[in-house]
């Protein structure tokens, strides 16, 4: 437990000493976000309408940003080496750097959700459950990539074999946080069956990812 | 405790790099690994602390913990230090010694000589600080075998004879050291095991 605690604490400070930190991908989320209604043209109702999808297209990507260094780092310096010596098995390791990387990355996206979605004019009575739907389904987003993450730590650039590793494993993600989202926004539709699928999947790949990871990992140091 | 190896065999990148290696070593002993580059010194330090796979062949610690494996009860220190940059010296020591089990910290810096550096950003070492540094991580968290890459490179004289020092207080605690090295390292009475072609 000792050593799981510190190398979540590990992995945060070097997150907040290096390149920027938490504030980093909420940056870049706040960017992406802002740029959707200069391209869609000030269509108050349209912007509405998919305020919740390009909400969670921001939140994906800037989780992608981040995922490139998690393990490339520690692969280059010999950390990573070190990291399997430990009493602790691979997986929890892994699953310990993702819950920092979610910490630093995922739950920044989530604070300032509220304020983006002023900005797509998502009723105000609608940010609390996507607030809601980003805090559940982003450590799925964050656990999924870590497989993506540890099968690229060898290459130099892996970033963009990653994305596309990533991203269709985060299909169904996006589908059902979205889906979530305007449930709670729009309405007929119940908001509970999409959440409580976003919550199993995020659950599910709580195991699935690190355990993937780590034999990715064993593999690649081989 | 008795560490053995029988018929040892290492594949890696799809080249064999050693076959058929056999050794025993009993608490207490040092084995200094020589032989030409290439011939699979560091394959077999590796091998040794789980990170490459034994393609053939058996490797059993007889007389150490029985749930632990022979990779958690050594401590492997390679070419790369596992030192973050933006961490201090202090910082990075105490991480890896809660990671690897818990020990003290300031002891191991002390006999290391880094005491003075302890909250300096580990970018600002030199190359053979940081290599004191990593020894240091051997000092502070206590594990019956070490696994020595090439541990005096980079080490001047006095750095040398430190280590030489804090080795030979790891064979009188028990333990055993297994070392790759081109030359001597300050440890009499060492066993030598050359690789190379039979």
């Amino acid at each position: 437990m000792n050593a799981l605690l510190a190398l979540i604490k590990r992995d945060m400070r070097l997150a907040v000493r290096v390149g920027g930190g938490a504030l980093m991908g909420a940056f870049f989320f706040l960017i992406v976000v802002v740029m959707v209604p200069f391209a869609v043209g000030p269509d108050l109702n349209l912007l509405a309408r998919i305020g919740p999808a390009i909400l969670w297209l921001g939140a994906l990507l800037a989780s992608l940003l981040a995922l490139d260094r998690l393990f490339a780092t520690d692969y280059e310096d010999g950390s990573l080496d070190l990291l399997m010596t430990g009493a602790m098995p691979l997986e929890l390791a892994v699953a310990a750097k993702a819950i920092a990387h979610w910490l630093t990355t995922g739950l920044p996206l989530v604070i300032i959700a509220p304020l983006l979605g002023l900005m797509l004019n998502v009723e105000l009575t609608a940010t609390g459950p996507l607030m809601l739907t980003l805090l559940a389904g982003t450590p799925a987003l964050t656990f999924i990539g870590l497989i993506g993450a540890a099968l690229s730590v060898t290459l130099r650039r892996g970033g963009l074999l990653l994305a596309v590793l990533v991203l269709p494993l985060t299909i169904p993600v996006l589908i059902f946080g979205v889906a979530a989202a305007n449930a709670a926004i729009v309405g007929p539709a119940p908001f509970g069956p999409p959440f409580t699928i976003l919550c199993a999947l995020s659950l599910a790949s709580l195991v699935i990812g690190p355990v993937a990871a780590a034999a990715a990992l064993r593999h690649g140091l081989e | 405790m008795r560490l053995s190896g029988e018929n040892l065999a290492c594949v890696r990148g799809g080249r064999e790099v050693f076959t058929g290696l056999s050794f025993s070593l009993a608490g207490g002993e040092a084995l200094l690994v020589t032989g030409r580059n290439g011939s699979g010194k560091s394959s077999l330090l590796r091998l040794m602390a789980g990170l490459v796979r034994l393609a053939e062949g058996k490797l059993t610690l007889d007389g150490g913990a029985a749930e632990a494996s022979i990779a958690e009860q050594s401590h492997y220190l390679g070419h790369l230090d596992a030192q973050k940059p933006a961490l201090t010296v202090v910082e990075n020591l105490t991480f890896w010694a809660d990671y690897l089990g818990g020990g003290d910290v300031a002891p191991a810096l002390d006999a290391v000589d880094l005491a003075a550096l302890a909250d300096l950003p580990a970018a600002y070492l030199s190359a053979g600080q940081r290599r004191r540094l990593s020894i240091a991580r051997l000092v502070a968290v206590n594990r019956p075998i070490w696994l020595l890459d090439e541990p005096t490179s980079a080490l001047d004289a006095a750095s040398q004879s430190r280590l030489a020092a804090l080795m030979r207080a790891q064979l009188a605690g028990g333990g055993m050291i297994i070392a790759a090295t081109h030359g001597p390292i300050g440890l009499e009475g060492a066993r030598e095991l050359q690789m190379g072609p039979a």
